[in-house]
């Protein structure tokens, strides 16, 4: 060849070297394989099998399930728990669709605070809701008379806070689903003279139906499954999630947990499978030459979702602002003064402000580890070709999650990290299995933000980069993950809230020195300091709350600077 | 695995290397390619000699296999038969980074976070050559593909046309002995796309690089290709020389496919003749074809002959025009002959015939057929596909 300019540089073979790339990808694909197996699937599997022996080991098929159904009281937490899930659903449906409604369909000011304002209770325990309606019903409330002699303490209660606590991913679900919208629908049916409502009928709410039934599907679920907020406001109305709490630290039955456990996973794995099928039903719901809907303004129309917004997120930040304020309380409700007293946490636990810095540890342990991890599982899934049954098994294992309810997922560890057979019980009581179990808990997400940045970009630079003979850990390095770094702070943002939030999949990991703060937040609840309990939750909500517009600043400030190829 | 074994041995070194005429082997070999998705069988048993140096284009419409032949050369799609070589080398089974080429796809897939200069450097810069070395390089190469000026920009601040210009240098940059173009103009404007094909030709040959370039542009692959690959449903339709392509197409979809062509359901008669109707007309090369068997005759719509045609003339009959489109420098006629509807075809007037015969619509020509331009395509050929 008289090529070029005699810069000889096909002239030398291709070096036959041991870590080829397709080794080391399908290295890789088998290593997260084994790490999701047995920190996924074996859980799962042991959960399953220690429902079908008795409290000896011994197999005894369907009898703890006999048992179960044979037990009034359980049957009752069983219909406690549909209850209050039903209700819960109905009641939040409806206020998050008309508060969606206003955000993506209407002209109303300051959309972006009222969407801020949704959002809130992400930040929060859920027992933090639970903590504020003691504060504003309960036996020293001050609005207990609204309540008309009923106590807060029970359904009442836990539904109030399930409202609260559920509205942020009901909101979220359904501006999504909104947003989606073709405006020549809009301008077709004005032009064939509809009136307002029915076009609202025949075309809004169809589109938006399967926004609707998914918001309806993960709200339940999370009702369904959550553990704090019965735990601090239940009172006597046993529901699953205490359940299964009492029968495994309370009672030490262990088939019975984890019968209870299975029962908890049915309403769960049932929404996980509607939520797919809906998903996929969806793709061909908006056409790429769909036109953006962009509402004209209607001053009656926009006064009123206004006053919708004003109501709902005012209640919302009053709710959140009732804890926070409680805890500066000198003595609630008569000695209105306030103090830091409450947040003299050795008055109130043994552990003082460990339990914080455990948090704070587990959180950042989870994001720092947990972000990689899930970046490059998303990335082998997508973005490699080798070892296609290792990615099939990965891909299914990393969307298993999202159907597994933390009490599940933590009854699964104690006792897979219990067994005495396993080398990794030596993981027990220590922060790792904390850290592990909350990164497994929140996998999905993050593995799902991760795959859809990912889709995102060209497929062929992969192909490109094997041409010019580039190993694909290089191009992942220089050009992958610096397109993705939005992405990837998202997942350590998320991970990071998440893991300082949750209660009900550390509930039954933590040991002696890893008490976690949203657990010392229980404790201190049952001992009677609600003052310092909140004192705590305070300090959650404004550690993510930090956390979140940190990740904003730096999306702004850094990244506007770092990335000035983003912009023409 | 095994069927690709047993290609090693057996068909594939039967084969008497058609392409390969003379002493030099074919830098690239393709034998037996075989690849299937499922039940759909996208590229079967495709045989291929690509000689040093040749500008070669796969043409074909979207699906017919010529991009999955494309990826399976660069080792990206691995095929489930079949061998294929390079320079001599069987790489088969040789992942992409062990096989010489360059690469440009439609999407450019230009790395947005890395400047101009540090695209075209990427492949460089792995093989740990001085700085200095390659910062000469990717200068050369920069002015190359006429961007001298644009180092140190960003992809998103370059046009589309020189986005692929870039992507272009970016795949010349390591000398490959292979140069692949994945329908590389098929995202530009059409201007761009123009100007664009003109430049790559000239590269092409001044750097003497073997390349394949897939296309579904029939124009793009005339202009530009030493040798043209018209595939359709996973099998080649015919390989040749532009001209001989468009000449002479092997098959009624070669020949719809490549410019444009009138159809006419005939049957064959004695020799050097067919009946279309009742009307008989002379053609050159049915001598196989035995009386009464349906064939299908095509002609080019340029090639109808209106002016001083005479009534003793071969294939000569009285036509109507029974509708004109206009399409700038030309109308094409709907042509139907008077004494016999099914004799019905398309021809193109330039505007100068137009305005010298006055042609109408509803008006009368007499137009001529010479046997020469009439192609006679048995229909069991079609049948077959």
């Amino acid at each position: 060849m008289s090529a070029t300019t005699g810069f000889a540089l096909s002239a030398r073979p291709a070096p036959r070297r041991l870590l080829t790339e397709e080794r080391v990808a399908t290295g890789l694909v088998a290593l997260l394989c084994l790490g999701l197996v047995a920190a996924i699937a074996l859980p799962l599997w042991m959960l399953l099998s220690k429902s079908f022996l008795d409290t000896e080991g011994r197999f005894i098929g369907l009898a703890n399930y006999a048992r179960y159904f044979a037990t009034p009281a359980l049957v009752q937490s069983l219909l406690n728990s549909l209850f209050v899930a039903a209700l819960s659903t109905a009641i939040v449906i409806p206020i998050a669709f008309f508060y969606a409604y206003a955000l993506t369909r209407s002209r109303i000011p300051a959309k972006g605070l009222f969407y801020a304002l949704a959002l809130l209770p992400i930040f929060a325990p859920s027992l933090l809701p639970a903590l504020s309606f003691i504060y504003i019903f309960g036996n020293q409330g001050f609005l207990k008379e609204l309540l008309f002699g009923a106590s807060i303490y029970g359904p009442i209660g836990i539904v109030m806070a399930q409202v609260f606590y559920c509205l942020p991913h009901a909101t979220m679900i359904l501006v999504a689903a909104l947003s989606l919208a073709d405006g020549r629908l809009y301008e077709a049916a004005e032009a064939l003279g509809a009136s307002r409502w029915r076009v609202f009928r025949t075309v809004t709410l169809p589109g938006a139906r399967y926004g609707l039934v998914s918001a309806a599907v993960v709200v339940f679920t999370l009702v369904v499954t959550d553990f704090g907020i019965p735990k601090v406001i239940g009172g006597q109305f046993g529901v699953l999630a205490t359940d299964a709490y009492k029968q495994v630290v309370g009672q030490q039955n262990f088939g019975m947990g984890a019968v209870v456990g299975m029962v908890l996973l049915v309403p769960a794995v049932l929404a996980f499978v509607v939520d797919r099928v809906l998903r996929r039903r969806q793709v061909a719901l908006l056409s790429a030459r769909a036109v953006p809907y962009s509402p004209q303004p209607h001053r009656r129309r926009d006064l009123a979702l206004l006053a919708c917004c004003i109501v709902v997120g005012g209640l919302v930040a009053c709710v959140l602002g009732v804890a926070v304020w409680a805890s500066f309380i000198r003595y609630w409700p008569y000695n209105l003064s306030l103090t830091l007293a409450n947040y003299n946490f050795p008055e109130f636990d043994s552990n003082g402000w460990q339990p914080y810095f455990n948090s704070l540890l587990m959180a950042s342990l989870t994001a720092l580890l947990g972000t990689p991890v899930a970046f490059l599982g998303a990335y082998l899934v997508e973005k490699v070709k080798a070892a296609p049954l290792g990615r099939a098994i990965v891909q299914f294992l990393a969307l298993l999650p999202m159907a597994v309810p933390g009490l599940v997922l933590g009854l699964g560890y104690v006792f897979f990290f219990n067994a005495p057979w396993n080398p990794l019980g030596l993981l027990y009581g220590t922060i790792g299995i904390l850290v592990l179990n909350t990164l497994v808990h929140f996998y999905t997400v993050a593995h799902i933000t991760a795959s859809t940045a990912l889709r995102q970009i060209d497929g062929e630079f992969e192909a490109v980069s094997a041409s010019l003979k580039v190993p694909f850990w290089v191009t992942l390095r220089r050009v992958t993950v610096p397109i993705c770094m939005p992405a990837i702070l998202d997942i350590a943002v998320y991970l990071f809230v998440n893991a300082l939030t949750t209660v009900s999949a550390v509930i039954f990991l933590y040991g002696p020195g890893t008490n976690l703060a949203s657990i010392a937040i229980v404790h201190m609840d049952e001992a009677g300091a609600i003052a310092a309990a909140a004192a705590m939750a305070t300090c959650i909500v404004a550690t993510a709350i930090g956390a979140k517009l940190l990740h904003l600043l730096l999306d702004r400030l850094l990244f506007g600077r770092l990335q000035r190829w983003r912009a023409r | 695995m095994t069927t690709t074994f047993r290609f090693e041995t057996a068909p594939g070194e039967a084969i008497t290397l058609a392409g390969g005429a003379g002493p030099a082997a074919p830098f690239l070999r393709v034998r037996g390619l075989t690849r299937r998705f499922g039940s759909f069988t996208a590229l079967s048993g495709i045989d291929l000699d690509v000689a040093r140096g040749e500008f070669v284009c796969f043409l074909g419409p979207s699906g017919c296999g010529k991009t999955t032949l494309l990826r399976a050369i660069a080792g990206l799609d691995r095929q489930d038969e079949g061998r294929i070589e390079i320079g001599g080398r069987d790489v088969s089974l040789a992942p992409p980074a062990e096989r010489d080429f360059g690469i440009v796809f439609q999407s450019y897939a230009l790395f947005p976070n890395l400047t101009v200069r540090d695209n075209i450097a990427y492949g460089l810069v792995n093989r740990r050559r001085p700085r200095a070395e390659i910062a000469a390089r990717v200068t050369e190469l920069l002015a190359l593909v006429g961007l001298p000026e644009q180092g140190d920009k960003y992809p998103v601040q370059l046009s589309g046309g020189q986005q692929q210009r870039v992507a272009l240098a970016r795949a010349l940059a390591t000398s490959p002995g292979l140069l692949l173009l994945d329908e590389p103009l098929s995202a530009l404007d059409a201007r761009v796309r123009l100007h664009l094909r003109e430049e790559i030709r000239a590269l092409q040959r001044r750097l003497g690089v073997t390349t394949i370039m897939v296309t579904h542009d029939q124009e793009e692959a005339l202009a530009m290709a030493d040798r043209i690959v018209v595939m359709n449903h996973g099998v080649i339709e015919q390989t040749g020389a532009p001209e001989e392509i468009y000449r002479r197409p092997a098959s009624p979809f070669v020949a719809d496919f490549v410019g444009s062509m009138s159809f006419l359901e005939a049957v064959a008669a004695d020799a050097g003749r067919v009946r279309v109707g009742k009307r008989q007309l002379r053609v050159e090369g049915n001598a196989e074809l035995a009386p009464g068997a349906p064939v299908r005759l095509g002609l080019r719509p340029e090639e109808v002959r209106v002016r001083g045609v005479r009534a003793e003339d071969a294939n000569a009959f009285e036509a109507t025009v029974t509708d004109l489109e206009f399409l700038g420098p030309f109308c094409r006629a709907r042509l139907v002959a008077r004494e016999e509807p099914a004799l019905c075809l398309l021809a193109d007037f330039s505007a100068n015939l137009m305005r010298d015969m006055a042609i109408e619509r509803g008006g009368v020509l007499r137009v001529a057929l010479p046997p020469e331009i009439l192609r006679v395509f048995p229909r069991r050929a079609e049948a077959a596909r």
